[in-house]
Order: C-alpha cells, then sequence, then structure tokens
C-alpha cells in the first residue's frame, strides 16, 4: 500500500479522477495508520466496517458522476457532535452506551456531501479543557512529542489530522478548543463567526460561545467544509440567516491590507522567545510585501479570562442539568432515593474538571452572587464586543500568537490549573466576541514543536479571512 | 360582630393556561391532551445532548391576544429565562420562562360580584413559559411514573396583583379568565383536564391595617368552585391560628377536594434559589409595531364589548346581554339573528328560551344547532308580523322546523295551516257570528262583566280554527261589544 500523505482535498479527488486512488484504498490507507497509532488514544471508536461500506458506495457515485462535493474526504468527528446511531458521550462517563438518535445539522450536511465519517475521537469531558487530559478515557498524545498533550478540548481531533488518521476533523471551539489544540498540533483549525454553523446536534458547553469549527492541514478543506456545514437551520433559532459566500471560490488574495498585531505577541515575557520571534518573521514579511502593520493592545486583556469563565461555567452549569440519570445515559447503582440518585449518578458520572465548572456556574448564577458576577461579566462581555467592532474599523485583521507556549507537557499543568487557563488567553477573544478566528502552522521551535499563528477577522468576512489565510501559508 | 369579621383577606391568583398550538413551545411535536404516556415525545422534549429549543410564533401570538384583551402593555423586546431546578418531570433540568421581560405587564380583568358590584383587578403580568411533565404516583406502583407528553406544552402564565378580598371575587375572576380565554380560542379553560390551572396567594389582616399578613399559596385545585373553597378554607383557618395566637407560616399548601381542606406541601424557608439568567438557545423575540397590529386586527370581539353592544346597541336588559355572552358561540349566533330582525329583544328570547332549552336538553354546543340565524329571524318576523300566534311559533313551528331544517318557516306556518286570520272581514263575521249566539252573555259583559272577552275570543278562534289573529279579534270585539 502507498502510504502517502494528503494534504488537502483537491489532491485526493485529482488523484481518484486520474485513476491512481480510490475511497476504498483511501480508507483503507487511513484504518491502518489509526490501528499503527493506537497509543496516541484518539479514537473513542473506529467505524471501520461502515467507513469501508460508505467508500464502495463513493466509489460507485463517483464512477457515475453522482458524487457529492466532500467525496474523498475521510473525516473525524469529536465526541460532542450527535451522528445518528452512533455513540455520542463527550468524552465522559456519565453518557455511557448514550447512541445519538439524529444527526446535527453540520454532520447531515457533510453526510450529503459523502463526506466518509471514520470515527469518534475523543476530547476533554464536555469540551472543558485546554489539554485533552480531561477526557473520561485518558490522556491523547501529541504526535510531534507523546510526552506532551496535543491541546484541548479538541485534542484528539487535531492529533488525528496531524498523524494522518484522517483528512480533517470536525471539533468545537468554546474558548479556544479547535484554535489551540490546532496550534500544538502544526493544523489548520477554523472558529467561524458565533452563530455562522448551526449548534443543533453539537452537544452544549456554553449556548452563547460554543462554534463548531473544521480541523484540517490546508485551509482550502477548511474553507470548503465551512461553506458545507454552515448556514441557515430551522432547528436552531439563533443561527445566522444571512447567505453562506462560497468560501472556497473566493481564495484569492491581492489586497494590501492593514493589520494591527498584539503587542504583547512580540514583547510580552509571557510568550516564548520562539514564538514571539516566529510573530517577528510573519510581520517583517508582511511589511516587506506593503502591508500596514501596527502594534495594538488588546482592549480587556486583563478581563477575558475572568469574563469568560463566568460566563461559561454559568451557561455549562444548567446546560449540563440534564445529564441527571432519569431518562438516559449513567445512574448510579448506589441510590436509594431522589435525590440519592441526582447526587451519587452526576458525583460518579463527572469528571473533576466538570464539577468544577458545574459547581463556579452555579455560584456564580446564585441570586446572592448574580449582579455581582454574572451580570457583571455580562457587561463587560458587551464592552469587548463594542470595543472588536471599532477594531475593525481600523483594521483588515488582527494577528497574534494562538498561544503563548508550545504544547507543555502531560501532566505539568495539574498542580497549577491557572496556569493551563492561561493557555487560552489569546484565543478567549474571539469567543467572547463572537469574531471568526484561525489558527495557521508557521513553524516549529527549537524542540520541533508546532508553533501557532492567530488571525481574526472581522464578523462574517470568513471569506477574506481564508484568503488572506491562504496567502500567508503560502508564504510560509 | 363575629371574629372573621375582623380580618380583610387579601388574594392574588396565578393563573396558567395551555394554550391551545398544535405544537410544544419549543419543538416539533404534537401537544394534545389525552395521548398514551410519552407518545408526543422528541429528542428535544427529552432533552437529549444536543437539541435546541426551537420558538413557536402561534405561542407568542396567543400571549400577545390576551395581553391586548387584558389592556395589558405588550413588551417589544422580549427574552426567555432559564428557571433551573431538579425534578424528573424537568428534562433539561430547567424551564424555559420569562422572568425579566414578560410579554404582557399591567391591565385588569373587569369583574361583577353578585350584588352588583364592578371592580378592576389589576394584573401584575402575563408571561410564556413551557410546562413539565407529570410525575405520577400510581396507588398498585412503587416507582415515581413520569409522562413527559405535556413537557415543553406552551403556557401563558396570568398573575394577578393581590386585589381580590373575597373568594366570590376569585370564582369570578377566574370565569372571566376562562371566558376571556375561550373567546380569544388561545386556551379550553378546562380546569379538570388541566388545561387551566390556578395558585391562590392568601393572606388575612386585620380590617384597617396598612401591612399585608404572611401569604400562603394553596396548590392543585382543579375547579373554580374548588379554588372558592380553598380560599374560603384558607382563610377561616388563618384567623382561627391568629385568634389563637399563633402565627402564619408562609409556605405551600394543597388543596384536597375531598375534604376541602388545605395541606402543608413545603416551607417557603426552603425555597430553592432557581438561578434564573437568560436562555442563550433562543433569539430575543421582536414584537413589531406591523405584527402588533396584525394581531390587533384579527381579535375577535370580547365579552364586554358584546355586551356593551347587546345593551346600548340593541337596548337589551344587562341580565339579557351577560347570558347571551356567556358563551362566545352563543353570542356570536345571537348577533347573526340580530344583522336581520330589528327586534332583538324577542331575539333574545328565542335564545334564552327555545334555543337554549334545546342544546341543554340534547347536550349540544351552538355550533350543532340544526337551524340557521336566518331562521330564527324568520320565526320573529312571522309573529311580529302577527301571520302567527308567538305560542303557534314556539310550540309547533319551531320544532318542526329542527325536523326539517332545510324548510323555511314561513313554508312549515302553512303547512300546519297556522297562518293567523287577519282579515278584519273574515273575522267580523266570526265576531257576528258568536255575539249573535250568545246575547245573554254579550248583555252581562255590557253590564260590566268584560271577563267574557275570553269567552268570546274563544269562541271566534273555535270558528276560525285556531287562525283568528288574536290582537285584531280583540279590537273588533271591544269595537261592537264597546259601541
Amino acid at each position: 500500500m502507498s502510504l502517502r500523505t494528503y494534504f488537502s482535498l483537491q489532491e485526493i479527488q485529482n488523484e481518484i479522477s486520474q485513476s491512481q486512488l480510490t475511497c476504498t484504498e483511501l480508507v483503507a490507507q487511513y484504518l491502518h495508520n489509526i490501528e499503527k497509532k493506537k497509543h496516541l488514544n484518539v479514537f473513542l471508536e473506529v467505524y471501520a466496517e461502515e467507513a469501508t461500506a460508505k467508500a464502495k458506495e463513493v466509489d460507485a457515485k463517483i464512477a457515475n458522476g453522482t458524487a457529492g462535493r466532500l467525496a474523498g474526504m475521510v473525516i473525524g468527528l469529536k465526541d460532542v457532535l450527535c451522528h445518528k446511531d452512533h455513540g455520542l458521550q463527550g468524552s465522559s462517563k456519565i453518557l455511557s452506551q448514550f447512541v445519538s438518535q439524529f444527526n446535527g445539522t453540520a454532520i447531515q450536511r457533510i453526510l450529503d456531501e459523502d463526506a466518509i465519517v471514520i470515527g469518534r475521537q475523543s476530547c476533554d469531558e464536555f469540551a472543558m479543557g485546554s489539554s485533552n487530559e480531561k477526557s473520561a478515557f485518558g490522556p491523547v498524545l501529541n504526535e510531534a512529542d507523546n510526552s506532551r498533550v496535543p491541546g484541548g478540548s479538541s485534542g484528539a481531533s487535531a492529533v488525528a489530522v496531524q498523524a494522518d488518521l484522517c483528512l480533517a476533523s470536525l471539533g468545537s471551539d468554546t474558548g479556544g478548543s479547535v484554535r489551540q489544540p490546532a496550534a500544538f498540533c502544526g493544523v489548520v483549525g477554523l472558529k467561524p463567526t458565533y452563530s455562522r454553523v448551526s449548534r443543533f446536534g453539537l452537544i452544549a458547553y456554553a449556548s452563547s460561545f460554543d462554534c463548531i469549527g473544521p480541523i484540517t492541514r490546508s485551509v482550502e478543506d477548511a474553507a470548503l467544509l465551512l461553506e458545507i456545514i454552515a448556514g441557515k437551520d430551522d432547528y436552531d433559532s439563533t443561527v445566522s440567516q444571512s447567505t453562506v459566500p462560497q468560501y472556497s471560490n473566493l481564495l484569492n488574495f491581492n489586497k494590501k491590507v492593514k493589520i494591527g498585531y498584539l503587542k504583547e505577541s512580540v514583547e510580552s515575557e509571557g510568550v516564548s522567545f520562539e514564538i514571539r520571534e516566529k510573530l517577528q518573521n510573519t510581520i517583517d514579511k508582511l511589511k516587506t510585501d506593503g502591508h500596514e502593520l501596527t502594534p495594538i493592545e488588546l482592549p480587556y486583556l486583563d478581563y477575558l479570562l475572568p469574563v469568560y469563565y463566568i460566563l461559561t461555567t454559568a451557561e455549562a452549569s444548567t446546560n449540563l442539568s440534564r445529564y441527571d440519570g432519569v431518562r438516559y445515559g449513567m445512574r448510579s447503582a448506589n441510590t436509594k432515593d431522589l435525590e440519592s440518585m441526582y447526587k451519587k449518578t452526576r458525583e460518579e458520572g463527572f469528571g473533576k474538571e466538570v464539577k468544577k465548572r458545574i459547581m463556579l456556574g452555579t455560584f456564580v448564577l446564585s441570586a446572592s452572587y448574580f449582579d455581582a458576577y454574572y451580570n457583571k461579566a455580562q457587561k463587560v462581555r458587551r464592552l469587548i464586543k463594542d470595543s472588536s467592532v471599532k477594531l475593525f474599523e481600523q483594521y483588515d485583521f488582527l494577528l497574534m500568537p494562538t498561544t503563548p507556549t508550545t504544547a507543555f507537557k502531560i501532566g505539568e499543568m495539574n498542580e497549577d490549573p491557572l496556569a493551563m487557563y492561561l493557555a487560552d488567553i489569546f484565543t478567549v477573544h474571539a469567543n467572547l466576541a463572537g469574531l471568526p478566528a484561525i489558527s495557521l502552522p508557521i513553524g516549529k521551535d527549537s524542540s520541533g514543536l508546532p508553533i501557532g499563528m492567530q488571525l481574526v477577522s472581522n464578523y462574517f468576512e470568513e471569506d477574506s479571512l481564508l484568503a488572506f489565510s491562504k496567502y500567508l501559508m503560502n508564504k510560509n | 360582630m363575629s371574629v372573621y369579621d375582623k380580618y380583610q383577606p387579601v388574594i392574588g391568583l396565578e393563573v396558567h393556561a395551555q394554550l391551545l398550538t398544535n405544537t410544544k413551545a419549543f419543538s416539533w411535536e404534537a401537544s394534545e391532551y389525552g395521548a398514551l404516556p410519552n407518545t408526543n415525545v422528541t429528542v428535544v422534549t427529552l432533552a437529549h445532548p444536543g437539541t435546541l429549543p426551537k420558538g413557536n410564533k402561534k405561542a407568542v401570538e396567543f400571549a400577545i391576544k390576551m395581553g391586548v384583551a387584558c389592556g395589558c402593555t405588550i413588551t417589544r423586546y422580549n427574552f426567555f429565562d432559564r428557571k433551573n431546578y431538579f425534578y424528573p418531570d424537568l428534562p433539561k433540568g430547567y424551564q424555559i420562562t420569562q422572568d425579566k421581560t414578560p410579554i404582557c405587564v399591567g391591565g385588569t380583568i373587569s369583574i361583577k360580584t353578585k350584588d352588583g358590584l364592578v371592580k378592576n383587578i389589576a394584573l401584575n403580568r402575563i408571561h410564556m413559559e413551557e410546562d413539565a411533565g407529570k410525575s405520577m404516583h400510581l396507588a398498585e406502583e412503587l416507582d415515581t411514573l413520569v409522562d413527559l407528553n405535556r413537557a415543553g406544552t406552551p403556557l401563558i402564565e396570568i398573575v394577578s396583583e393581590p386585589d381580590i378580598r373575597t373568594s366570590e371575587e376569585a370564582y369570578v375572576f377566574l370565569s372571566e379568565i376562562r371566558k376571556l380565554v375561550r373567546y380569544l380560542e388561545v386556551c379550553d379553560g378546562n380546569m379538570e383536564e388541566g388545561s387551566m390551572r390556578c395558585d391562590a396567594n392568601i393572606s388575612v389582616m386585620l380590617k384597617g391595617a396598612k401591612e399585608y399578613g404572611k401569604k400562603v399559596e394553596v396548590k392543585n385545585m382543579n375547579s373554580i368552585r374548588n379554588v372558592q373553597r380553598a380560599i374560603d378554607y384558607e382563610i377561616k383557618r388563618q384567623i382561627d391560628l391568629l385568634e389563637e395566637g399563633h402565627s402564619i407560616n408562609s409556605e405551600t399548601r394543597t388543596f384536597d377536594a375531598s375534604t376541602g381542606d388545605t395541606y402543608s406541601m413545603r416551607s417557603k424557608e426552603d425555597l430553592n434559589d432557581y438561578r434564573y439568567f437568560p436562555e442563550p438557545d433562543l433569539q430575543p423575540i421582536v414584537v413589531s409595531d406591523e405584527w402588533l397590529t396584525s394581531i390587533k386586527e384579527k381579535m375577535p370581539a370580547l365579552p364586554q364589548e358584546l355586551v356593551k353592544k347587546f345593551t346600548e346597541t340593541y337596548g337589551l336588559p344587562e341580565y339579557d346581554a351577560l347570558v347571551l355572552t356567556e358563551d362566545k358561540e352563543i353570542a356570536l349566533y345571537f348577533d347573526k339573528i340580530c344583522a336581520q330582525t330589528n327586534n332583538f329583544k324577542a331575539a333574545s328570547n328565542w335564545m334564552m328560551g327555545a334555543v337554549k332549552s334545546y342544546l341543554n336538553e340534547l347536550t349540544l354546543s351552538i355550533n350543532d344547532f340544526p337551524l340557521q340565524p336566518q331562521q330564527i329571524a324568520e320565526l320573529i318576523a312571522l309573529v311580529d308580523s302577527n301571520s302567527v300566534s308567538n305560542s303557534a311559533a314556539k310550540d309547533k313551528i319551531y320544532p318542526a322546523l329542527i325536523a326539517s331544517p332545510t324548510k323555511s318557516a314561513q313554508k312549515i306556518a302553512e303547512e300546519l295551516d297556522l297562518i293567523q286570520q287577519s282579515d278584519t272581514s273574515a273575522l267580523g263575521r266570526f265576531v257576528d257570528e258568536v255575539l249573535a249566539k250568545y246575547p245573554d252573555k254579550v248583555a252581562q259583559y255590557k253590564g260590566g262583566k268584560t271577563g267574557l272577552l275570553g269567552l268570546f275570543m274563544g269562541e271566534v278562534m273555535k270558528l276560525s280554527g285556531g287562525k283568528a289573529d288574536p290582537k285584531i279579534t280583540t279590537e273588533l270585539l271591544k269595537k261592537q261589544l264597546d259601541a
């Protein structure tokens, strides 16, 4: 078997059209890789037979010219995405044996375009975490260095692409959960504008932050996937009704743009030296190309994490109330009555990080603290949004590192959860403001660990964000 | 003076009305009463991971209709809130409701008590929310069973100010609300089936006191009558306690219809902190001028407007107007008769008499009544033109018409040979004949026994085969006798 790494769907479709490759062969290759890389602990379930059968079906469709636009795309799904008749548990014990009864909107749309789903990928429990160590199924390893984390919460989804276990993954991003692991794993991670993609079929962590986003090797694949999964949906009243541009046809970029780059990203001691250096190189190159680059300060930088943790935990504490042992999933064997059923089920079913966030959220929503925390945080979020609108009156893009450091060691942050939360410092801004943002691989540090750079654009300007990203990737 | 007269009860009501939408508040399955348990449930009702609520425009329109009918201010920018608590019949672990922005604010319900006093009961708010499922504790079953069919069905909650002072006022207030929701066709108002439910907040204070007493909430009354009973019981219980030197516990009590007593369910001290916050899964609802106007344009006539029309335009006694507007369909039927006759009082008499007794006897609704308003108007016209007598119309033509509703009243009157003789020359001959037959009686009449007029009348009737117009006959008789 020829083991070649494909970087985009285009490459695959080209080979298929020249009869050098079939979907069946492709799936076999990825299944082979998955088997070989089992130690990375990426997949909770691999749909070997089903994917093989689907590959045959797609091959037949290609032969008679009826194949969808994602024919040849082998994709993995983060374990927070509803896939009909397949297991779904948010990498939590509390949803043991749970099987989704419906396809989420994004999943239905990629299936309709003949994507082949190869398996369900681990993540931090209920997407809460930045290291993929908080999965009920153990840590996931970074392919670049197996002693290091892949980031999180969509860590396994990023490793799957990094280690060539599938061409792309769909993850979810509430505070950086697509972009941060993409940066740690050297792949592309896109978080669309909030409301660009229907959340129907995404396990809710924090409803007003959650976004489904693709993790890919190429900007082109990210563009195509977004184009397919985005758009209005009867099942999500909060989804944007605005039309979806043909991102994949709008990837040409030949403008001079104004970019505001975060001053800290080249100056702050909090950002590792090698990341600063890479950022500076990129900035210099862009200047040489005639773009206008200005150092900026991110408004309310010190408030981003507190506001993020108050609001997301508040929403999470009630979003997770449904896991009560009454209707589905796990019910503790140690229950005597209604109250002990609730308490024991949730005590035994949830992991430590999830329980911590539920308690935090319950606290900030409680009557005596609501104004001091939740209400105040909402006001600051409003200010953050307003200041973002202003920023984009001056700049086309914001540029900053995706993360202050490269991938850290497994277990390294266990004693210092606040340090772990800092890993999200640059990514939470886009979620608080609802802006689209992308993490692009811009090289490696001296130990060979990937470095990611983040670009943020104005609301619903994914088209120019993706076009500029492609232009940047071609430069590197 | 009894001790009970020293105290002033203060009552506020919270009325939940289940909206008659085809689908649930935030989901797409049917909402209907009486389906097999757990059949009207989808992944949304079951709160499966990944599901989202979905707005129901009809439910919003229904809530606005009720608000317009009660003269409330309609909130233009509405969002929903989550009310968080754990209970097995609450699948999401929170109820979607409106805490901060109730869709209707203020407004009043005008009530009239038995002694004829009109009183406006102020409303605090009307808000939208979803219902919970039903927990069932069956006698032969150890486990609690949960039926989620009702979970997620849309409700409005109508919250009154503590303006109600007697159980009778509460009774009338609830009757008015039931009448309103039925007129508006937003709820079937059926308390027995639980599609309308009422919680009562009751306290007592010494008359003249400024501060309300501690309030007790009473739940689980399944009829308007039982709300009245529960309030009566509770007022007495509270006064007795105070008279014995005890204080009132702020608590929630449940009403037992079999005994008429209330029992403590839980103390207000173990109150849940519901941790209300804005529901992030639903887009705020903006009520535009256009939308509000179109809802207002589609508003049906309301009972009080019809009472006004019936008394002022049709000149009916208030009693008639109230009886006729008790039921919307009856009122509208009556109004249609009035479009085709000018004898409104006769129309009212027909409705309250012959028509209602027919409906009552067969327990039919007016929608099943076989006659068209036009046909009742024809009956009235036949009587008014002296073509038939009132009793012939009621006792003979009306039943025959019901038996063959495709015929006209005129036709049936002719077939039954009931058209009255009003031809004065023909009647004059009968009158002459009768007076000639009883010369002694004529003499007695002229001597002052005017009561004999009835005898002459009866004889003329006989001769005419019952078709003599009594009015004209009387005139003719009197003309001859009094001459």
